[in-house]
């Protein structure tokens, strides 16, 4: 350990060597971690640098390959999550595993000994959750529940079991501002209680504001700990990429242009039970102009993308308008026609499909938009492999896609670099409307900032783009205007300059947090006065 | 202890091509393994089913006769399961095809013309592909799975085809026979070649393999058949219609096993009987996945299946054991056929409770 100021006490948790091998890979490379009774302690590191396969050793749903779990100085295998609480040690994974169709008290019931009746379980899980915060109502059915609502279930969860350490993968992930806050008021309660907590995240401000300690992962290996409240973001960044990130570029104030995408009292209704209705979106982006939408995940994006997209056409042909067409009804393909590109949120099994090389991906998105350029033979529709391949490679030496071969398999790329390849396929046609659903989820630091300046630049050059994000920090670098999606309802676009943090928690909090609303009661109005 | 299947981290490319000649290896050593439990001499058994028919020109014939039908059901089949629509009903399909294809034939024994055969053969198809449309629709429509109603829907055509040749199309000449009248000579298909009983469903197979090969590897219909195969959301993303690719697969695949029960009654057995198929439709699938999916492949998977049929016809003559042993060879075969592939993508690894830590140095 190459930790300055050791832990007083004598550690909950040492980890000695932990190492996960998958085939060759390594996803963990003989990873120490030492965590005290009583601390926040946060596991930084970019998606894929194995946060989430170290914490699932130490709750037992993956077996290391090698090295030592020693629990309050007792080496420990743990075989399984039943034996990780049998141990005390809880988790809140970053998928809710919950019944959307039972209540509260019966997904709890679910993860309990079977003998324990309902009732009491209602009582406890009541109990618990005012005690640390976390209103729950446990009658309630899990469909009608908020994202942090299910959360606080899970949390609620893993307290029943009394832990003396708690992992929470990216709590913060799906949570509004102001959800994130009561998050984190819970987490301070756990540690005045000497619990220690385990908490893993990318976001850097967080991990300054509430961890005591921070162990830095990167390509599964441990490349710095700290304490948090000492670093800068720039410094934790650094460890937790390797190297500075280039910082996104904008010269504001471009002129707008022409309307080029026209969205007018577009409604779609919830195509299966669990999906969200639009109701009565309207929106228009102009040339030059970044449209972003903010909004909490699951309240319409996906939704909102797919009749934009064409993917699934809407009833009323009037709704949706691009360069002054009427394309409600039109497919996907005559909206790429008339100059739009999509990048949708999945890559693996939408935007790509992973077994197929890239040049077949590229042809997957453009066979129709490029037809002269990569289909020959009229009728019969011959496949073009030489001017695909070539436009494989101009693309990927535009976005840089560091790739294995000349033409290796989506699936083999890591996200980051398949993100920008998905990205630069639509770049290359010089869309005039470019549609992007959370462009750099899931996406290093360095792709992301790749991509966002990608982003800004394309509008720059005169197209409208609408970026559909969940990533306040990314929204705030890109965007020209902002906008707010809950429940289904599109806010009014604001510029972004305007905006707060803040007032946009409170918008994408919706009707849900009425609380919150109550306590602010004034910008809440004003943002529902639309 | 348990065994848990590991995803390998790389796929060899050499076991990916060896794979079918190992699954058909495997099957051949514990073919001998059951000759050598029924009493039989092991090798010589294998000997007569698998070596004699290839000796002989006439039936090296009767090797395409039998292998016409599989490859070219098994090639209609093999777009199918690619586009992931699983048909598992071409033996009805063959059947329909069968009987469609003989209406002229069978209502018109007078007819003397050229244009006959032509006319029957897409007669074979049509009917094929319409009893395909059955499924294709109940998918489109209601969601239902085609791999259920498809497969019902054969022992709906076997008993239809039945009750045809007893009732309404026997030849009342036949002395009560369940046989229709013997095809005109206008209405049967042609042999290749002077040597033997080969027709022409053979050369249909091989074209349709070849423009099929040719489909899936240079067109976009193949590109979409992969696409939505793989996934149906990035197939409606590429502005691909999944429900377009039900109806295209389950019709190029019901109007080729149409064909092939048209082919094989016009050409191998001039009239139509209430059991005109020793399950070609089924035996087709094992073609598929032995030629991997691919039309090329099934042309020489189709020949081997082939010869699963002659070598059970010789073994019941010269070593009297029952015909069904080439039913357990199919068996075995694709068995060993999955088996193999599955063992080139994940390894098998025995994980023994509590050998995971390693000790580390104090």
């Amino acid at each position: 350990m190459t930790l300055s100021e050791g832990p007083v006490a004598a550690p909950l948790l040492s980890v000695r060597g932990l190492t996960k091998l998958f085939g060759s890979f390594a996803a963990c490379n003989a990873i120490d971690l030492d965590i005290a009774p009583g601390e926040i302690h946060a596991l930084l590191g970019e998606n894929g640098a194995g946060k989430s396969t170290l914490v699932k050793m130490l709750f037992g749903v993956l077996q290391p390959s090698a090295g030592q779990i020693v629990w309050q100085g007792q080496p420990v295998t743990i075989g399984s999550p039943g034996e990780a609480r049998n141990l005390g040690v809880g988790m809140v994974f970053q998928h809710f595993s919950l019944f959307e169709a039972l209540t509260v008290a019966e997904n709890i019931a679910l993860s309990l000994d079977p003998r324990i009746s309902l009732s009491k379980i209602s009582d406890e899980a009541a109990t618990l959750s005012k005690a640390y915060g976390l209103p729950l109502d446990p009658k309630a059915h899990v469909a009608d529940l908020s994202v942090g609502e299910r959360q606080r279930i899970e949390i609620v969860r893993a307290l029943l079991q009394n832990p003396k350490l708690i992992i929470l993968d990216e709590p913060t992930s799906v949570l509004t501002p102001q959800e994130a806050d009561r998050l984190f008021e819970t987490l301070f309660k756990l540690k005045a209680e000497g619990r220690s907590v385990l908490y893993i995240s990318h976001r850097l401000e967080e991990v300054r504001r509430i961890c005591d300690r921070a162990t830095v992962l990167r390509h599964g290996k441990v490349t710095g700990a700290c304490d948090p409240k000492q670093e800068t973001p720039a410094s934790l960044a650094r460890m937790m990429v390797g190297s500075d990130v280039a910082e996104v570029l904008r010269d504001g104030g471009a002129a707008l242009g022409d309307i080029r995408i026209e969205v007018n009292n577009l409604s779609v209704t919830a195509r299966t039970p669990f999906a969200v209705a639009l109701k009565n979106v309207s929106m228009k982006v102009r040339a030059g102009e970044v449209l972003a939408i903010a909004g909490v995940a699951g309240n319409g994006q996906g939704e909102l993308f797919d009749a934009l997209s064409g993917e699934y056409p809407v009833a009323e042909d009037e709704a949706i308008r691009i360069r002054g067409k009427a394309v409600g009804r039109t497919g996907i393909n005559g909206r790429r026609l008339l100059g739009a590109g999509f990048v949708p949120e999945e890559r693996h099994g939408h935007a790509a499909v992973s077994a197929m090389a890239l040049s077949d991906n590229l042809l997957l998105a453009r066979s129709q938009s490029d037809k002269k350029a990569f289909l020959a033979g009229g009728a019969f529709s011959v496949i073009r492999f030489d001017a695909i391949r070539s436009a494989t490679k101009r693309i990927c030496e535009a976005m840089d896609v560091r790739k294995s071969g000349e033409d290796p398999q989506a699936g083999s790329l890591s996200g980051g670099n398949l993100q920008k390849f998905i990205v630069g396929r639509e770049l290359d046609r010089q869309p005039s409307v470019l549609i992007v659903n959370q462009p750099t989820w899931g996406v290093d630091a360095g792709a992301a900032s790749r991509i966002r300046q990608a982003l800004i630049d394309l509008a720059r050059s005169g197209s409208a783009v609408v970026v559909i994000s969940q990533d306040l920090d990314e929204i705030f670098e890109v965007a020209t205007n902002i906008a707010v999606i809950s429940e289904g309802r599109l806010s009014e676009p604001h510029p972004a300059e305007t905006l707060t943090l803040e007032r946009i928690g409170l918008l994408m909090g919706g009707i849900h947090e009425s609380q919150s609303i109550a306590e602010n009661a004034s910008g809440a109005e004003a943002a529902h006065a639309h | 202890m348990r065994i848990e299947l590991e995803k390998r981290a790389r796929v060899s490319t050499l076991f990916s091509i060896i794979s079918p000649l190992l699954a058909l290896l495997l099957t051949l050593v514990f073919g001998a393994v059951m000759f050598w439990f029924l009493g039989k001499p092991p090798l010589g058994s294998l000997y007569v089913y698998f070596i004699e028919p290839l000796l002989e020109v006439w039936s090296l014939h009767e090797l395409a006769v039998k292998a016409a039908p599989l490859i070219l059901i098994a090639v209609g089949l093999s777009i199918c399961y690619r586009s992931n629509n699983w048909n598992i009903g071409a033996e009805g399909q063959f059947t329909i095809g069968a009987i469609t294809g003989s209406i002229l034939p069978v209502l018109y024994p007078e007819w003397h013309s050229w244009a006959i055969l032509p006319l029957m053969m897409i007669m074979g198809m049509i009917g094929g592909a319409a009893y395909a449309a059955i499924p294709a629709l109940l998918k489109t429509r209601f969601n239902t799975n085609e791999i259920l109603t498809s497969l019902m829907l054969v022992y709906i055509a076997g008993l239809f085809l039945d009750w045809l040749v007893r009732g309404p199309w026997r030849d009342p000449k036949g002395y009560n026979f369940p046989v229709t009248k013997s095809f005109q000579v206008e209405a049967v298909l042609p042999e290749i070649l002077d040597s033997g009983r080969a027709h022409w469903a053979f050369i249909f197979a091989l074209v349709a393999a070849v423009a099929l090969w040719f489909m899936m590897r240079f067109m976009l219909k193949g590109f979409q058949v992969s696409v939505l195969g793989q996934s149906e959301r990035a197939g409606r993303f590429a502005g691909f219609s999944a429900r377009r690719m039900v109806w295209f697969s389950m019709l190029l695949s019901g109007a080729l096993a149409g064909l092939a029960g048209i082919s094989e009654v016009s050409g191998s057995i001039g009239h139509l009987q209430p059991a005109i198929s020793p399950g070609y439709g089924f035996t087709a699938i094992i073609v598929a996945f032995l030629g991997r999916l691919n039309p090329l492949g099934i042309i020489a998977s189709g020949l081997v299946l082939a010869l699963t049929y002659l070598g059970g016809e010789a073994a019941q003559v010269a070593l009297e054991i029952s015909d069904k042993a080439a039913r357990v060879f199919q068996g075995m075969l694709l068995f060993f056929v999955l088996s193999c592939d599955t063992l080139i993508h994940y390894r098998i690894r025995l994980v023994l409770a509590g050998n995971q830590t390693k000790e580390v140095k104090a």
